[in-house]
């Protein structure tokens, strides 16, 4: 591998808490490798950042390897960059190129409250698994886990659902700022298995209350959440949920 | 008063029967009394999540705490390749007694036989558990669970889903947490670091938190102090950990008089995405499970420049399966590991400085087709060309070890009780069941294992036998210790020098790895410790934190997490210093055979090490607990 460096102009969102006013404020990443990903870039710019005494950029972050989805990041536009199914810590800087100008903002979405520069409140997100995004089992007394066959086919697809990391892209993608993929993935992924059968009518009512209470927009189907979301968590599930939910409020009456 | 003669408390009688024995004779908390006790949580990993979840289903208040920004977060998540359990549905021969024995062996015959064998127990229930919360385990066509192969083993027994299995049991765990929060039975608190544990009357009673975004100070008073807050592998700077991932509430205990146990024994994962160059902030794990389907290989011929593809099979070492015809591939980690570092150290390593391996995929792909390959592992082959840029269906990738887990931790009893009464310790930040190595798919387990079916009944013991008095937050502890928590946060923030936390905690990691790393040996051990106290001091002169207290200061938060590292290292070093032989993931040059594998030396060293804190700049003194093998014989380890 060759080692290409590359010298970039960023205009990064920087806000000093919830409270205060934003801004774009320019800076200059130099002699950045290719085989950096986009947070080591910003690890460079902090460090130097720091060395200038000037407050280094806070940004969500931890695993760095693509599962825990604490990093975000609307990069030139687009929440977790340019490439399909990558978070913003799996993207690297050859998706980049010499001279390149890049906007880097947060999450925006009245529901993601901005806490400081990049870093957002996505607290929303847990509160609607809270109401219902679980099979209500305590610990002991499980049956053998092969006493109940789950077909393939819908272990597969409950799965594809499962993997959702909740890093709010789809939030941040949406026009309308709605969550119905985040929703969506999780009450796909336990409607599809027969563990999930005997709550699922209430858990889809009682997560779609919470969406709204939370104040997330509603779905228009422009589906720029699935484009974005580093799972690659399809439309499909939107319309399971859309399907689960008229049942669940017409079973309710 | 802490005691000093370090009794494990498992119960007497054969292995087999100890935890059943323990259960039948356990004092219980009647369900009224629940819920006058409180229970502190640190952590929301897979020990933290479940033992939360689990304790307030019975009727505890439980206060759970975590760094991350929700509890789904922790980095357990990022576990890959799958969760052991003694189920035997392959018919192929598994069984409690030989999850127990393998995991034993594993560990080089430096774990605790009672807790290991309950583990193993245990293993069973975790799978039915997860089961039931929904986790979608991979299945057969016929709708049964399917298994996979793991390193140490020569049964299937490892549960996975997809190469997510570590997010998929989390997030169980995760919502059986969240469900418990809903109903208000847990408190949680996100964003929240804990920076000491408070003692009053010598029992743990409290812990100091520093709320992450506002900078405020608090204590929280209770009847237990859980920690369950992971392993201390970034002290290496460069490891699989996330970037969060820290010593400090495990070490916070130590320096309130808690043991920390066998510091050196840490793993070195064999199959990580080698390093680029000095701005790398992490390494990532490819999982072990590739090694089912991946061989390991290396050019015969030193400095050999051929792409991969062009290198012919009779110049092709595959040295795992040469050395290790029995286990092949899949010899455990440490043994792997040591094996690749040899090979890059005779000059045989590819990629960029040569600190690279071949893990092909090949001769699996034209056996079973690349559809079938994808299926399996397709995720990680993903990962792995987005951070290289290569295909490995198309050629082999490269790999090279990486730290990866920490099997020292804080002493416990079989009660998962510290040596300070009340404060337990949970999963990776104890010591208990992994000995000097941990096989592959075995964290997950332990960590589940702890929470869900452990503590729910060694805690349940504890407050029956033991009069409760939670005290007053406004009690003299308290305050002493915020005060002790806010001075240490002012000086960081006063010193305003010249080199960044990142910078200090780069060198002390590239100096615990070269001294302290894969190999050691004497004379690198203490050229290590003669630098590190001075490596600390001028961290103290020269660190430079920007910012305010009262506000979300990343910086601040990684300067804490790093001048505890900066204590840390010394402690493990120290202890690999002392331990004059080879075990596990601890090598020492000095003591080998004559083919390179490691030379236990059961008689003067088959003992747990725990280290008492005396001061920072003082010896820490030595406790042991020695390991009496009952039930397995020891032997030397054979993967030939």
């Amino acid at each position: 591998m060759s080692e290409k460096t590359m010298n970039l102009t960023l205009r990064v969102w920087r806000q000093k808490n919830a409270k205060s006013d934003g801004k774009f404020v320019e800076y200059n990443a130099e002699g950045i490798s290719e085989d950096m990903s986009f947070l080591e870039m910003l690890d460079v710019v902090n460090e130097g950042l720091t060395a200038k005494g000037e407050d280094p950029i806070a940004f969500d972050h931890d695993c760095r390897e693509g599962i825990c989805g604490m990093c975000s990041l609307t990069i030139d536009g687009k929440a977790h960059g340019p490439l399909q199914a990558t978070t913003t810590c799996q993207l690297h800087m050859r998706s980049f190129n010499d001279g390149d100008f890049i906007t880097i903002e947060p999450w925006r979405a009245s529901s993601f409250p901005v806490i400081k520069d990049l870093v957002v409140d996505r607290s929303a997100f847990d509160r609607i698994i809270q109401v219902g995004g679980f099979v209500s089992v305590s610990t002991g007394g499980a049956p053998d886990g092969n006493a109940l066959p789950v077909p393939k086919a819908d272990s597969d697809v409950a799965m594809d659902g499962a993997q959702c990391i909740g890093c709010g892209a789809c939030v941040a993608a949406c026009k309308n700022a709605s969550a119905m993929l985040f929703v969506a993935a999780k009450v796909g992924h336990l409607g599809l298995l027969p563990q999930g059968q005997a709550e699922r009518d209430q858990r889809v009512l009682k997560m779609v209350a919470q969406m709204d209470e939370e104040g997330f927009g509603n779905c228009t189907n422009t589906t720029s959440c699935s484009a974005v979301c580093p799972k690659e968590i399809g439309q499909d599930f939107i319309a399971r949920m859309n399907r689960d939910y008229a049942k669940a409020v017409f079973r309710s009456k | 008063m802490i005691t000093m003669k370090l009794e494990s408390k498992a119960p007497m009688g054969p292995v087999g029967q100890k935890w059943s024995k323990y259960k039948q004779d356990m004092k219980l908390v009647n369900p009224a009394n629940k819920r006058k006790f409180d229970v502190i949580v640190v952590g929301s990993g897979l020990a933290g999540a479940s033992a939360s979840a689990s304790l307030a289903e019975l009727g505890y208040n439980v206060k759970c705490f975590c760094f991350q920004d929700s509890p789904r977060r922790a980095h357990s998540i990022a576990a890959q390749g799958g969760i052991n359990a003694a189920k035997n549905y392959r018919n192929d021969g598994d069984s409690v007694y030989r999850l127990f024995y393998d995991t034993i062996k594993g560990g080089d015959f430096r774990a605790r036989e009672a807790n290991v064998h309950r583990l193993a127990e245990v293993s069973v229930n975790i799978i039915d558990q997860c089961v039931a919360q929904g986790v979608p385990f991979a299945r057969e066509y016929g709708g049964l669970l399917d298994n996979r192969s793991f390193g140490g083993a020569q049964v299937s027994r490892t549960f996975y889903a997809r190469g997510q299995t570590g997010q998929q049991l989390l997030l169980g765990a995760y919502q059986a947490l969240s469900r418990q929060i809903g109903l208000g039975t847990v408190k949680m608190y996100p964003r929240t670091e804990m920076l000491d544990v408070v003692l009053v009357n010598g029992e743990a009673k409290g812990i100091i938190v520093r709320d992450l975004i506002t900078g405020e100070i608090s204590s929280h008073s209770g009847d237990a102090v859980v920690l369950a807050t992971g392993g201390y592998g970034n002290v290496f700077y460069l490891s699989t950990n996330a970037i969060g991932c820290n010593v400090t509430a495990t070490f916070r205990a130590y320096k309130k008089g808690a043991l920390f146990a066998n510091p050196c024994y840490t793993q070195i994962h064999p199959t990580c995405i080698p390093v680029t160059g000095d701005h790398q902030s992490k390494l990532t794990l490819m999982s072990e499970s590739l090694r089912n389907d991946g061989r390991v290989w290396v050019p015969k011929k030193s400095g050999d420049t051929r792409l991969p593809q062009d290198i012919p099979e009779d110049e092709r070492d595959y040295y795992l399966e040469r050395k290790y015809p029995s286990y092949g591939n899949l010899a455990p980690r440490d043994i792997a590991s040591r094996a690749a570092k040899e090979a890059c150290d005779n000059g045989l390593g590819v990629g960029p400085g040569g600190r690279g391996v071949y893990l092909d995929f090949a001769a699996s792909i034209k056996r079973l087709g690349e559809d079938k390959i994808r299926e399996r592992y397709g995720n990680l082959f993903d990962m792995y060309e987005r951070i290289t840029g290569e295909n490995a269906y198309k050629r082999p990738m490269r790999i090279y070890p990486a730290v990866h887990y920490t099997m020292g931790g804080l002493w416990v009893d079989y009660n998962l009780m510290s040596n300070i009464p009340g404060l337990f310790v949970l999963g990776e930040a104890n010591f208990s069941d992994h000995g000097a190595n941990r096989l592959g798919a075995s964290a997950l387990m332990q960590g589940l294992a702890d929470g869900y079916f452990v503590l729910p009944y060694t805690l349940s013991n504890h407050f029956a036998s033991t009069k409760q008095n939670k005290p007053s937050t406004d009690a003299p502890e308290f305050k002493e210790a915020e005060e002790g928590v806010k001075e240490r946060i002012n000086k960081l923030l006063s010193i305003k020098g010249k080199r960044t936390v990142n910078d200090f905690h780069r060198e002390l990691g590239k100096l615990v790895w070269d001294k302290c790393g894969m190999a050691r040996n004497e004379a690198g051990l203490k050229e290590a410790l003669e630098r590190i106290p001075q490596l600390r001091e001028e961290f103290w002169e020269d660190v430079n934190v920007l910012g305010d207290a009262e506000e979300l200061n990343p910086a601040l938060e990684r300067a804490g997490r790093v001048a505890d590292f900066m204590e840390f290292a010394e402690l493990l070093c120290l202890d690999a210093l002392h331990r004059k032989e080879s075990c596990g993931g601890h090598f020492r040059e000095e003591y080998q055979e004559e083919d390179g594998e490691a030379k236990r030396d059961d008689e003067n060293f088959s003992y747990v090490a725990a280290w008492e804190y005396k001061g920072v700049d003082d010896t820490p003194e030595l406790h042991k607990e020695s390991l009496v093998y009952e039930e397995v014989k020891m032997t030397q380890r054979s993967y030939k």
